[in-house]
């Protein structure tokens, strides 16, 4: 500790690491796309006049605003009223329209479930709801971390969850989301958002999984940003001569259940569930349960967000504590090798 | 105002009184069905949905789905009975589905849902949720351009609900005048008097503060109800439109209006007959 006056030596003191809110999950250098969500969405509302947006006071920071500049007159600002958010999008629905509605995470899953529940998915309404700061991608602490978001929505019948990995293939998913003719959960990642994907030949298809790398040791299972993280944990692994094969699981549900028993079935594999979420009720129990119910039983491992309120803080400092930045994870693999 | 009784869609003429009557007896043989419903509150209503079904609202029975209907949300979905009695009555649900009120298998559920019947518009039964969907239709119909308009029933105990509020504020940004809300002051919800429950008054000032056109009044005085529902239809201020109905639990039933109040009236087996004997001594006095 400097012993100098406070505010008179600053320079020497070390710069603490800042859990302020982020428009970008993206690590440094790495390649990003502006808004894809929103610029996708743009796009698809020229072919598609039904489209409507809607928000509750977060269009700035679900990158709808770029919608609302492209098509003023399709904007509805509904308030910081996440209940009436969702049942005026069911009304919107009822008429013919194709609500996408955004917020954060937290808000739809926690605030207006009910709302949700009732006025869209019992109703089988089509409104899209697409959800930014997914799982822990906010400093904030809980009120802004969407930890349970997947589970929620999980269990809700008729509703199709989406956790999507990047760029590149939110740009896919809002296409598909208009597609399927039913009310969809998509996690939405803002601003600036990762390209990763584009070089593996990817393409999106709604209730698919992908593999985006094969390996002879271990079977990565993940969806979202942990995909990111594990393409990179595989690369990593390679020099310490430890492969690592890579499926990719964006639809959390309905879930690809023949693409994971077919490659989690391969002997001799350790399976790894990685997924930005609490390891309760997410990715990594509905894998479990669809290899229990085939009697597939392989080494199984999760990787994801304890059962406790996470703590304020930067986000890379979080993510090495809760276990889910790429250090952490490929510590936790080769400890369980 | 034109207080005449436009039955033009039915293509038959029968007073409103009588609508409200049958109304009334399709509740009670409902309730019979099940030895339970939500009979206090059907009996309540039904002056103001006779007005609806058979004054207000344009509609064709035999295509519920009709694209130019005016939308009917009913939100508080224990108040099922009353309304699958009006859609008797209206012949847009059959009368012999009457007799499986409840049943296994039935289109009429004791709490309403949209997949389940014809006419149902929303999903009620959890309360404060039908004044947001209105509020989501009424947009939708004026970027259709429709001239249709979305009519919501809704119970005092939900203005306990935040939500409703959440939708009062919105309806009024928007200047829904294709909105007409009814809200049904019985002061009765499940824990006792709403007034007591929460302290809602002086309704009108506020609903009045919040930007909509307010009209009180006694919600079983058939020609008041009429002319309210002219009223909201005519009025000329883009504001969406709120008609507050003080009705009695139990109307038309003598031995139920002045049985205890009770959020959920209690009826004994052999007291149905009786109640539709009331009602019918009340028809012919």
């Amino acid at each position: 500790m400097s012993t100098a006056t406070l505010g008179t030596d600053t320079a020497s003191k070390p710069r603490l690491k800042t859990s302020a809110m982020i428009a970008s999950i993206a690590a440094e250098g790495q390649r990003t796309k502006p808004a894809p969500f929103g610029h996708a969405l743009v796009g698809l509302a020229k072919r598609r006049p039904e489209i409507v947006g809607m928000t509750a006071d977060l269009a700035k920071y679900t990158d709808l605003h770029i919608f609302a500049q492209a098509y003023p007159d399709r904007f509805y600002q509904m308030g910081m009223a996440e209940q009436l958010l969702m049942g005026a999008a069911s009304g919107m629905a009822h008429e013919g329209m194709m609500p996408f509605v955004t917020t954060y995470a937290v808000f739809a899953s926690r605030r207006a479930y009910d709302f949700v529940h009732q006025t869209i998915a019992e109703e089988n309404r089509n409104v899209k709801i697409a959800c930014a700061l997914p799982g822990l991608t906010s400093g904030y602490g809980p009120s802004h971390q969407a930890a349970e978001d997947l589970a929620l929505f999980r269990a809700m019948p008729n509703m199709v969850v989406i956790d999507p990995c990047d760029a590149h293939e939110i740009e896919q998913v809002v296409p598909a989301m208009a597609a399927h003719n039913g009310p969809v959960y998509m996690r939405l990642l803002r601003g600036n958002v990762p390209l990763v994907l584009d070089e593996y030949d990817y393409r999106f298809e709604l209730g698919k999984a992908k593999l985006l790398r094969d390996g002879a040791d271990v079977l990565v299972i993940s969806s979202g940003i942990m995909t990111m993280r594990a393409l990179e944990v595989a690369q990593r692994l390679e020099a310490d001569k430890v492969g690592v094969a890579v499926l990719h699981v964006p639809t959390i549900k309905p879930l690809d259940t023949e693409a994971i028993l077919r490659e989690a079935a391969r002997t001799g594999r350790m399976v790894v569930v990685a997924e930005n979420h609490t390891v309760i009720g997410g990715l990594g129990e509905a894998v479990a349960g669809t290899l229990l119910r085939a009697g597939v039983a392989p080494v199984f491992r999760q990787i994801g967000l304890p059962d406790e309120f996470l703590k304020a803080g930067a986000l890379p400092t979080l993510h090495d504590l809760y276990g889910i930045s790429t250090d952490a994870m490929a510590a936790s693999i080769k400890g369980w090798l | 105002m034109d207080t005449a009784i436009d039955t033009t869609p039915l293509g038959h003429n029968v007073p409103l009184a009588e609508r409200a009557y049958r109304i009334r007896r399709n509740a009670l043989l409902m309730g019979e069905v099940q030895g339970q419903g939500y009979i206090g509150q059907a009996l309540d209503i039904a002056d103001v949905l006779a007005v609806s079904y058979f004054h207000a609202m344009t509609y064709r029975p035999e295509d519920p789905h009709w694209e130019e209907r005016d939308r009917f949300l009913l939100s508080n979905g224990h108040y099922a009975i009353a309304l699958y009695a009006a859609l008797i009555e209206a012949g847009i649900i059959p009368a012999e589905e009457l007799e499986t009120y409840g049943s296994d298998d039935s289109r009429l559920p004791m709490s309403g849902m949209a997949a389940y019947t014809p006419g149902m518009e929303m999903s009620g039964g959890s309360l404060g949720l039908g004044l947001g969907i209105a509020v989501g239709i009424g947009l939708g119909l004026k970027r259709k351009n429709s001239a249709s308009r979305v009519y919501t029933l809704f119970s005092d105990g939900e203005l306990d609900e935040g939500s409703v509020w959440e939708a009062i504020m919105s309806a009024a940004h928007y200047k829904l005048d294709n909105l007409i809300a009814i809200v049904d002051v019985n002061n009765q919800q499940a824990d006792g008097p709403s007034t007591q429950v929460m302290a809602f008054e002086p309704l009108v000032d506020k609903l009045e503060a919040f930007g909509w056109f307010v009209q009180r009044v006694d919600g079983n005085d058939m020609d008041a109800v009429v002319a309210a529902f002219d009223a909201a239809k005519s009025h000329p201020e883009p504001k969406p439109r709120m008609i507050v109905c003080d009705t009695r639990m139990g109307k038309g039933v003598p031995f139920l209006e002045a049985r205890e109040k009770n959020h959920f009236i209690r009826v004994d087996a052999h007291e149905w007959q009786l109640a539709l004997d009331a009602l019918d001594a009340g028809r012919t006095a």
